[in-house]
């Protein structure tokens, strides 16, 4: 669980307040409270920040998602790549809070996570800030349409 | 063939400089093996018993003659000067250095190939049938839809960490020759009442361990949602595939588990959401792939007749050359089973004179066959003396397609480091055996399939004949099983009974053989002989 130190003021914009680790693509002030289990957002209603396991089910959130500043979705091992499910179906069904990859998030997936609508990460292990934008800028184009806003490559061809 | 564009470029060159970054940061240390283990996967390179083993792809089998080329240089310069032909229709090579890997993809990238996902838990190279184009009986082309899946999958951001492997083959015709129902999904283009063209969907197929035949969970998905259905199947995979236990990962113990209707209906249910997720590329988009795969330049009023005076040119024809759709026109195998030799291993030299012989007679297009042989898919038939007169001075005449020396065979240990048992040595003794005998040509199309562990690379569940390598007690032992197959008849073989040592298995072969042609009747292949008989008189014979 990411600790709670209020935000610092004046900061970068590609650093949390949250945690050491913190990578973050948005304009809004992060979400400073912490992420409760699904079962126990789904059993109260005053929570905003939730945080999803491999194994939940993303779509038990959806009724929820006005309510929804932030959802931590959790990586235990790089290698489980059902979080990257959770996202896009969060992004499918309208949500644009805060979604964070935490965990074992390792710089060569953060372009995949990237495409299926995180916009923050916060791994377990600091990330070299020149391989982060390395691995940001590898892909000068993209073959699918994903929770991101890159157009596709089919979609240029027949512009 | 299709022919990349600027986008296609881009990406596989940005490939080649991610992998190499991935390297150097593996050589750093700031990569730990077990963090680079699945990206150098990702591009196809394997750490095996003596060395790195890098795969290429070649997507739908289908390559060029200066690709197949720069497979040659690559044999040659990174290696010990030859590649091994694989079952799903790619290239691998054996002998390769970690620190050569980014220059032999960057060699690569410059004729439009890859080891994009040859490897790893994420969408594999996709195959198709070594025929496509060329066969009487195809409804379509299947590859512009298999190149299709091909852009879709690569880099796909949702699915490249899967909780195992992912294979699809995709054909266009009744006949089956991609062992399509035993792959993770088989797609069959079809066409329905109404003359419009759609995509069966067969979900849960494989081999390995578990092996299992994959039930058609819909008959007909319009080819505009095709991209579609396809990522619902794979993200209810995704979800809700096993991950416990890598040995029931595949997405066929999911179907089994849940039981086909229910995976389904939860295919289903995640198309409804996805249909307007504006994942499915535009219509045209299938178009423009298409047009790269229209008729090569026939020749109208081609020659039908050949002249069969030369005995040993008439049975290379009459076993190696395949009705076309095109009059005066056949696809040629080039087999890559000489008798003593290892199934599926062309030299660099071999490799240059079927580029050359590609260019000269087949429109400049070969095809790698899931068997681990080669198609010249278009050569006219008058030109077919002048092919196998150049084929047989090479040592690529052999004429033995679909017969008991055209085995597949997994590299065994020899190389591999899953194996239990050699697979190479046991597919050579038995290639000998039976051309010492000359029972090869009374024995007619008779699949034999060895696998040198129980993950089944070698096909041995899908072999009319079928051999499985197994340690027991750090003995080499080899069980037979019989009745399988990967065509439209998809069957699995059954294990005879109790296995056998190396010279064991050779004979219990030709006991099996033996049976065959004392039961059989009429133009009964051996497979047919065996529906019809049963274990029973196999067993008495083998153990009696």
């Amino acid at each position: 669980m990411a600790d709670q130190t209020p935000p610092a003021e004046g900061r970068g914009p590609d650093t949390g307040p949250e945690s050491e680790n913190m990578l973050r693509y948005r304009d809004d002030a992060p979400v400073a409270h912490a992420a409760v289990t699904v079962d126990a957002f789904l059993d109260q209603s005053n929570a905003a920040a939730v945080r999803v396991e491999p194994g939940d089910d993303a779509r038990d959130l959806i009724p929820h998602l006005e309510r929804l500043d932030l959802v931590e979705v959790n990586f235990p091992a790089f290698g489980d790549g059902r979080g990257y499910s959770s996202a896009r179906i969060l992004r499918e069904a309208g949500y644009d809070g805060e979604l964070r990859a935490v965990g074992d998030v390792l710089v060569d997936q953060l372009a995949y996570m990237r495409r299926c609508g995180f916009d923050a990460f916060d791994p377990d292990a600091p990330l070299d800030p020149q391989d982060v934008e390395a691995a940001f800028a590898r892909w000068p184009e993209v073959y699918q349409s994903a929770a991101d806003a890159r157009t596709p490559i089919w979609s240029k061809r027949h512009a | 063939m299709y022919r990349y564009d600027q986008y296609d470029q881009q990406m596989v060159d940005a490939r080649v400089e991610e992998f190499r970054d991935q390297a150097r940061r593996r050589l750093e240390g700031t990569l730990s093996e077990d963090q680079f283990k699945p990206l150098r996967l990702m591009n196809g390179l394997y750490l095996q018993l003596h060395a790195y083993m890098l795969r290429v792809a070649i997507p739908y089998g289908t390559l060029s003659g200066a690709q197949m080329r720069v497979l040659a240089d690559v044999a040659e310069k990174y290696d010990r000067g030859y590649g091994h032909f694989t079952t799903r229709q790619n290239i691998q090579y054996n002998w390769i250095k970690l620190e050569d890997a980014g220059d032999i993809l960057a060699d690569l990238a410059k004729i439009e190939m890859h080891a994009i996902q040859t490897s790893g838990n994420c969408i594999r190279n996709i195959s198709s049938d070594h025929f496509a184009g060329a066969a009487a009986d195809e409804v379509v082309d299947p590859r512009p839809y298999a190149e299709l899946l091909r852009q879709w999958s690569s880099f796909h951001p949702e699915f490249s960490y899967l909780p195992r492997k992912f294979k699809i083959a995709v054909i266009a015709s009744e006949q089956d020759r991609a062992a399509m129902r035993l792959h993770d999904i088989g797609i069959n283009i079809v066409r329905n009442e109404a003359g419009e063209l759609g995509a069966a969907f067969y979900v849960g197929g494989g081999m390995g361990r578990t092996p299992m035949i994959a039930p058609c969970i819909r008959d007909f998905v319009p080819l505009d949602r095709l991209v579609t259905y396809a990522e619902a199947c794979l993200r209810v995979y995704n979800r809700y595939g096993r991950r416990d236990n890598k040995y029931k990962a595949r997405i066929k113990i999911l179907v089994h588990e849940l039981g086909a209707e229910e995976y389904t209906r939860q295919v289903e249910e995640e198309f409804q959401h996805l249909l307007d997720s504006g994942v499915e590329p535009p219509f045209a988009e299938l178009e423009r792939i298409r047009t790269f795969f229209a008729d090569p330049d026939f020749e109208t009023g081609a020659k039908e007749d050949i002249d069969r005076s030369d005995p040993d040119f008439a049975l290379w024809v009459d076993r190696n050359t395949i009705p076309h759709k095109q009059a005066g026109y056949v696809s040629a195998v080039i087999s890559l089973k000489p008798v003593g030799g290892i199934p599926g291993d062309a030299t660099a030299e071999q490799m240059r004179v079927m580029a050359d012989l590609g260019e000269r007679y087949s429109f400049d297009e070969l095809r790698v066959m899931h068997t681990q042989n080669v198609v010249l898919p278009h050569v006219r038939k008058a030109d077919l003396h002048a092919l196998w007169t150049a084929l047989d001075e090479a040592g690529l005449g052999s004429p033995n397609l679909d017969t008991i020396e055209d085995i597949i065979a997994c590299p065994g240990l020899d190389y591999c480091s899953l194996a239990n048992a050699r697979s190479i040595p046991v597919a050579q003794k038995i290639a000998q055996r039976f051309a010492e005998t000359k029972k090869t040509a009374t024995l007619g199309q008779l699949k034999l399939k060895i696998s040198g562990c129980i993950n089944a690379c070698g096909h041995h569940h899908a072999g009319h004949i079928g051999i499985l390598g197994v340690d027991r007690k750090g003995v080499e032992n080899y069980q037979l099983s019989l009745g399988g197959s990967e065509a439209e008849d998809v069957s699995l073989a059954k294990i005879t009974g109790p296995g056998f040592d190396e010279d064991g298995i050779v004979d219990a072969v030709e006991t099996v053989t033996g049976v065959y042609e004392r039961e059989r009747e009429g133009e009964e292949r051996f497979l047919d002989t065996y529906r019809r008989i049963g274990m029973g008189p196999f067993k008495e014979a083998l153990y009696g």
